[in-house]
Parts: C-alpha cells; structure tokens; sequence
C-alpha cells in the first residue's frame, strides 16, 4: 500500500477524505487531521528505496518465509549448488542469535550476510538496508532473503523485494495456510518441503493443504519438493529462472514489481501513476 | 511481536503530524485494523504506552477501528463479508475474489492540541 496514490482509500473510509479535505478545526485549541496513512508506511518507503537498489542491478530479491525448521537453509543449499554456475547468487541470513545458517551457505561458496535480529521475530526494510551495504550488487544476478523462522510477524513488512516464497513442511500439517491466513495470501509461490516424508505422513493431505490456500483467494503455484532427495526440485528451480528471466524483462521496460503483500487495490493502478513502482526515481543514500 | 515495532513506526508518523501542526499535545490516534493487516489490535494497545512514553503522544488515546472481511467476486461481482481464512464468495462460491476491505493497517484521524 502506498499514500501516493490513493490506493489505500477504500469503499469503507473514502467518506473521510470526500468532503472537506484533509484539515477540520475541531476547536479553539484542538485540531483534527484526517489522514489515511498506511502505518507502516516509514518502513515501507525504505522498502521501496531498496527495490531500488537491487533494480539498478538487475538482481531478483526473494524473501523466504516459514515456520522454524521448514527447510529454508536445507532449499536453499540445494538451489545454490544447482544454479551457482549459471547465477551469480548471495544470500542474506535473518536468524535469530546464530550465524548457523549463514555458515552453512558460506560452505557453499556464496556470500551470506548474516543480520542477527536478536529477539526480533521479523526482518524489516531498515535491517535489510543495512544488509545491503555490505552485498556488491553488481556482481549478482539473485539474492535469497531468508527471513526469521515464523509464519506471523514477517507477512507484514515489505523489504523491497519482489517475490514471497512460503515453505510449509510436511510434518507442520495439512491445515497451515487456514491456520496462518495473513503469511499465506503473501505468497508468491508455495513449496510444500521436505516431501520426501510424504509416504509415511500420509495426515498431511498435499490436496487439501492447496485447497486452503485457494480459500484465501491465493492463485500462486504450489511446487511439492525435498532438497533431501531432489524430488520436485526442478519445477522450484524452474520457476526460479522463468522470474529472473521475466524480472529482467521488466526492467528493460522500466517496471519493477512487488511481492503479493501489497494489497489488492495496489492491483487497480496502472504503473506509470504509482510512483513507487516506478524505477529512476532517485534520492541520496546516507 | 511484531506490534511494538508497527506502533513505534505509528509514533514516528504521529510525531511528524503533530509537528507539521506545531502541536503541544496529541489527543487521540484513529486507527482502522482489518484482520488480515497481520496486526492484533489488542497487542497494539498493549504496546502503545511503552512505545508512547516521552513522546506528545504520551497522554493520547488510540481508537482502533476494526474492519470488516470485504470480497468481490471476479466471476459473478457480488460482494460479500468473509471470514479470515476463508475468502471464497459466499454467493456462488468460487474462490477468485479480490479483498476490498479487511487487510487495513490505516491512521484515520489525529486530534491534537495546538496554541492558535
């Protein structure tokens, strides 16, 4: 959602702004502002400032989210070993406490900038800023953003990348995506890990768990794959290469795109009046 | 939770309202939270007194709004109120909807104390 534009005035509160502006005196010594501004919108404008950056780079930003122990590091260092020789990847780590993860990428002869969030249960666009100061984006084609292990917090803030990918492990349940509403009409696309379990869980119900990801009015694809076994990995690996390949596409159209956690009415403007969405629009970097 | 770091962002915001206004006191904070915003009102609250300390919005008082699960349907445009995980239209029951109101996370209205 951006305040630019006016996306964020929906049938249930344009009724504010409709009359008489912005500004109402409500007394003597009280005044009264009618806004409609996004509350996140600080981090939001950050997160927007750093979708320029990869932009300017060419490099596809991916962030991705799931409960703790889904897989995230265990996909991602599958995804790197089959697509280091062609993709110039790095990764940025949000973990909690340990640099763990970011250890295990580093073994696979990648850049992995760790963010330690300390108790934080979520990324936000100021952290991964910092981040990004420390990534020569020239160099990169794709940065994996994995985000904290929790299917809450992360939904809500954009980073400034363009693609939400959610991991939803066998062993969590079938019933995950009607559980947590708001991590799952974030995605972009949805991998059901660690499917080599499959044959013995048969609780989890790979049919049913895409059944309450429709019911959330989500159309993204759903890709079910182990990094274990390499099962379905070529479909994930595939998606992969068709967005860098359409995100390049974009930007040599001057466009850039968002992940899903913007709200529909973003959907309703045409690009060239949100100016968000817009590339080459420039201001100083601290 | 996250909602400590969602209502300094508000105070941050506030702040520069109040001293767009050169206010001396904010009074109340309108909010409008719809379910699918991934906030919990009720967490909002509980975070606003720490966050709110030392600042004008210290003696405020957050009004939080909720709103309703909105959809339209693509395929037959009626509009309906669902329930948070399950968006699907109530009238014909197809499940590409599009969200009209419910993911809201909005500042409505600031009231505030101001010298002239």
């Amino acid at each position: 959602m951006c305040d630019s534009c006016g996306c964020n005035v929906t049938p249930g509160n344009q009724h504010l702004i409709a009359n008489n502006g912005k500004l109402a005196k409500v007394g003597k010594h009280t005044t009264a502002v009618n806004i409609l501004q996004d509350l996140l919108s600080e981090n939001n404008h950050q997160a927007g400032h750093n979708r320029q950056h990869f932009d300017k780079y060419q490099v596809l930003a991916i962030n991705l989210m799931s409960s703790p122990g889904a897989g995230k590091t265990a996909l991602l260092e599958a995804t790197i070993e089959a697509l280091k020789s062609r993709y110039a990847i790095a990764v940025i780590e949000g973990d909690l406490e340990t640099e763990n993860d970011a250890e295990r990428i580093r073994a696979k002869g990648v850049t992995a900038i760790q963010i330690t969030t300390g108790t934080a249960c979520h990324l936000d666009a100021h952290m991964l800023h910092d981040a990004l100061h420390q990534l020569d984006l020239s160099s990169l084609d794709l940065v994996f953003i994995e985000n904290v292990g929790n299917l809450v917090c992360p939904a809500s803030f954009d980073l400034g990348h363009h693609r939400n990918v959610v991991l939803l492990s066998i062993p969590e349940g079938d019933d995950k995506p009607a559980k947590y509403p708001v991590m799952f009409r974030a995605a972009n696309t949805v991998l059901f890990s660690k499917s080599d379990l499959l044959p013995v869980m048969d609780e989890f119900n790979p049919a049913q768990a895409e059944r309450y990801l429709r019911q959330l009015a989500n159309a993204a694809p759903v890709i079910s794959l182990s990094a274990k076994t390499g099962l379905g990995m070529s479909s994930w690996l595939g998606w992969l290469q068709q967005e860098i390949e359409a995100h390049r596409e974009r930007l040599q159209n001057g466009r850039s795109t968002r992940p899903a956690i913007q709200p529909d009415g973003v959907r309703f403007h045409p690009v060239s009046q949100d100016a968000s969405n817009r590339i080459g629009h420039h201001h100083p970097h601290y | 939770m996250h909602e400590l770091s969602v209502c300094q962002g508000l105070l941050k915001q506030v702040s520069q309202i109040a001293a767009e206004h050169k206010a001396t006191a904010i009074d109340k904070i309108h909010l409008q939270i719809g379910p699918l915003s991934g906030v919990e009102p009720t967490l909002l609250q509980a975070a606003f007194p720490i966050a709110s300390k030392n600042t004008l919005a210290e003696q405020a008082e957050m009004l939080i709004q909720p709103m309703p699960i909105r959809v339209r349907c693509k395929t037959c445009y009626s509009e309906s109120e669902t329930t948070l995980n399950d968006l699907t239209c109530t009238a014909c029951g197809d499940w590409q909807t599009e969200l009209i109101s419910g993911d809201e996370l909005l500042i409505e209205r600031v009231e505030m104390q101001t010298v002239q």
